[in-house]
């Protein structure tokens, strides 16, 4: 029988080795889980290495452009205790979810968190509790801010969660060849008195260009940034100032979608959805003549447009002042530096970073003292016939009125754009079935 | 095991010189230590070899699946998940008369059929001419998976393109063919269920193939050999060689299809462009999968996503169900 002892006895060991690896295996892949889950906290927190070293996290969508601006590098040069990380994520409609979980879990939050314009509402109606007020903070200047942005971020008893980073007023960008070959003034002043003050003008020169449209071209590339930019315009839209849904009755977006079926039964956008590859290729191939723009548009136009459209586009006046996009960045109060990371809002939201931004990105500031800076005042795009855009974004910017915005501004908006306008647009559907449909929606939105 | 510690056979085979008592004691006890051991390994070796699956599989299907079922019988939203009010099974009730519901089931429905059966049926053959001796085999074989391999994004995005309006390449080369109305596909009911089940056939074709080819090989040969003896053609040989005989596997790649088709949510996702999940302005090809995202990351409504959820694995238990008793049916009919 010593065969069995002899024969027992490795394989007991193997077995032994077998479990443990499989042990560790196991332990270390939860803990894999468990370090995954407790890391960006941690990052979040403090990473002290015993000589006072701070690491701030910045967590945002898309690009923000602090880094592109080297604001971070200047930041730690001048704070050399302190090391900044961004996470990025590169869509909003994936990185709000996140941020909603991790507020609600208390953890995996970054020091500075920003926030979507179209979504500061819910944020400052359901979440204000989880984060710092801003208002007093050390560093910030309520002065320093657009008034209406600073109240779209405040709550109804004085708390501030969110310092603005940039706005987007809206101007108007054109093709002047296109314009030319419709019989349309081509000189940006001129543009934009043929609108100036009513959206229904900006239709009327629709007309004029649909009549005598070069082949293949339409007027607009589609309703839904029409409707955009004409509801926003007003200083209600969703909701009322009380918070009640009023989308049904209100008048801004009647006008806005009366213009906006009056564009596509007029045939003078091309049908195409924003965003969309389609929409890409229609920059491209120069499919349409004009569209409402915010200024975080024009380097999108740039990059889509690409050097075949150089030259071509130009930039005037929207006939009114409306915003379009932008957002905030707010410290969590989860964190663990959230002195520091206010420190550090205050100073990336501040005039003079937010106008080096927008040297870098076009993100237009929402800090008015920005504006006289020369980075902003002077800025021409030489992309867009070397307009003015400093100047041109900057008097839009001045008199936006104060839009309010409501928790479920994003859901409604969406099923106006992608679902009535697209129906009426693309599968052919009366007007009135468009907004039946998008009044469907909303209501199945809405319902908890 | 016992063989260890039984004093004969140990003595009788090695009889140790000067050995004493005490250290026969030590040697007892090490023996049994060691058969306990050995008896410990045998039976609960395996468990430990299985555990890291079930571990996981408590972890990221279990839980999440209880979670979710105890979620859909409150009134919960993303925005604050602190508050939870009881609602009972308000949320199920209201998916009976949820009419986007009800379309989302019947698209979910459409686009499965549309896409699962042409998908077999051309694995099928594909997979009969491949079992044919080919020059190049394995290079076809390998061709077959890499669709499959292929990222959903990928190949959606390429789709994408190819069904554009204006500048498409399906569009540009039905104009070749003398139809000079563009397809808007996106915006058409059954042009996008078409156009998202495409993507779905592209990818997945190769996959059952290889299934198809793999239980075809599994044919015994001389069955071949006596039918051809018999005077049967090759299209005879497959319809009563071939097809009776894989009919477990063909009813395993339906199952699993099925399954598929039911959480279809990719391809419609990235084929809808940006606000993907509403598939289509009027949900013309919004399945299940859309829907119950556009409740839970769009609306932010997570009780009705889980009550929508828990309804996908009903109709999953359900469709699993009649699928058993059909394979039962064809067994026994096949038999009898």
């Amino acid at each position: 029988m010593r065969t069995t002892r002899k024969s027992s006895r490795p394989r007991g060991r193997t077995a032994a080795v077998a479990i443990t690896a499989v042990a560790a295996l196991g332990v270390s892949l939860l803990a894999g889980c468990s370090k995954d889950s407790d890391e960006p906290a941690k990052a979040g927190g403090s990473e002290g290495d015993g000589k006072g070293k701070i690491t701030l996290t910045v967590g945002t969508f898309g690009v923000f452009g602090y880094k592109q601006a080297g604001l971070y590098e200047e930041y730690e040069k001048a704070h050399p205790n302190i090391t900044i990380k961004e996470n990025v994520i590169e869509r909003n409609d994936a990185y709000y979810p996140q941020l909603l979980t991790h507020l609600a879990a208390g953890s995996g939050l970054s020091d500075i968190q920003a926030i979507e314009v179209g979504n500061i509402n819910e944020i400052v109606t359901t979440q204000a509790a989880k984060f710092e007020d801003l208002s007093k903070a050390e560093g910030v200047e309520k002065s320093n801010y657009l008034d209406w942005k600073w109240a779209q971020a405040s709550t109804s008893d004085g708390k501030t969660i969110g310092l603005g980073t940039d706005i987007g007023p809206m101007a108007i960008c054109y093709r002047t060849d296109l314009f030319k070959k419709a019989g349309l003034p081509t000189d940006r002043a001129e543009v934009g008195k043929l609108w100036a003050g009513d959206w229904s003008k900006y239709l009327d020169a629709g007309k004029t260009y649909t009549e005598n449209a070069p082949k293949g071209t339409t007027f607009l590339d589609s309703s839904a940034g029409l409707y955009q930019a004409i509801s926003n315009s007003a200083s209600e839209r969703y909701y009322d100032s009380s918070g009640k849904v009023i989308y049904k009755t209100s008048p801004s977006v009647k006008e806005a979608w009366d213009l906006a079926m009056e564009a596509t039964t007029g045939k003078m956008t091309a049908k195409l959805k924003l965003f969309d590859k389609a929409w890409d290729q229609g920059f491209a191939n120069g499919r349409f003549a004009s569209l409402p723009c915010p200024s975080w548009m024009l380097g999108y136009i740039q990059e889509k447009a690409g050097d075949a459209g150089k030259g071509k586009w130009d930039v005037a006046a929207a006939p009114k002042p409306a915003n379009w996009g932008g957002s905030f960045v707010g410290v969590p109060s989860a964190g663990k530096n959230k002195e520091e990371a206010v420190k550090l809002a205050a100073w990336l939201t501040a005039p003079a970073q937010q106008a080096k931004v927008f040297a870098k990105q076009a993100s237009f500031p929402s800090a008015p003292g920005a504006y006289d800076l020369p980075e902003v005042k002077d800025a021409k795009h030489e992309y867009f016939n070397n307009a003015p855009i400093g100047q041109i974004f900057a008097d839009a910017a001045k008199s936006i009125p104060t839009l309010v915005i409501g928790p479920k501004d994003q859901q409604i908006y969406t099923a106006i754009t992608d679902v009535g306008i697209l129906q009426v647009e693309q599968q052919g559907k009366t007007p009135a079935q468009g907004w039946a449909a998008a009044e469907k929606e909303i209501d199945n939105a809405l319902d908890q | 095991m016992t063989a260890v510690t039984a004093p004969p056979s140990e003595g009788g085979a090695a009889p140790r010189g000067g050995s004493g008592r005490p250290r026969d004691a030590r040697d007892e006890r090490r023996g049994r230590w060691r058969s306990r051991r050995y008896r410990w390994d045998v039976k609960a070796m395996p468990y430990a070899f299985v555990s890291p699956f079930f571990l996981f599989f408590a972890a990221f299907g279990l839980f999440p699946l209880i979670y979710t079922g105890w979620s859909s019988f409150y009134r919960v939203e993303l925005t604050n998940l602190d508050a939870r009010e009881f609602v009972g099974f308000h949320n199920y009730t209201r998916l009976l008369e949820d009419e986007f519901f009800w379309n989302a089931l019947k698209n979910t429905f459409t686009i499965g059929v549309i896409s699962t059966v042409p998908q077999l049926l051309i694995a099928l053959g594909l997979a009969h001419l491949l079992n044919y001796k080919l020059r190049g085999s394995t290079f076809f074989r390998v061709a077959m998976l890499t669709p499959y391999a292929t990222s959903v994004a990928a190949a959606t995005l390429v789709f994408t393109l190819m069904f554009g309006t204006d500048y498409g390449m399906i569009n540009w080369a039905l104009e070749h063919l003398g139809f000079s109305n563009h397809i808007d596909w996106r915006a058409g009911t059954w042009s996008s269920q078409i156009a998202v089940s495409s993507i779905v056939i592209w990818r997945w074709t190769g996959y059952n193939t290889l299934i198809y080819l793999a239980a075809m090989q599994a044919v015994p040969h001389d069955l071949y050999e006596s039918a051809a003896l018999d005077g049967a053609s090759r299209w005879q040989q497959f319809r009563h060689v071939t097809i009776p005989m894989l009919r477990p596997t063909i009813l395993f790649t339906i199952v699993v299809s099925t399954i598929g088709a039911t959480q279809l949510f990719g391809e419609p996702f990235l084929f809808g462009g940006p606000g993907g999940e509403k598939g289509g302005s009027s949900h013309q090809f919004q399945t299940l999968g859309l829907y119950l995202y556009e409740q839970g990351w769009t609306n932010y409504h997570l009780g009705r996503a889980s009550a929508i959820a828990w309804a996908m694995f009903l109709i999953l238990l359900l469709i699993a169900a009649v699928n058993g008793l059909v394979a039962r049916w064809l067994r026994k009919n096949h038999e009898g």
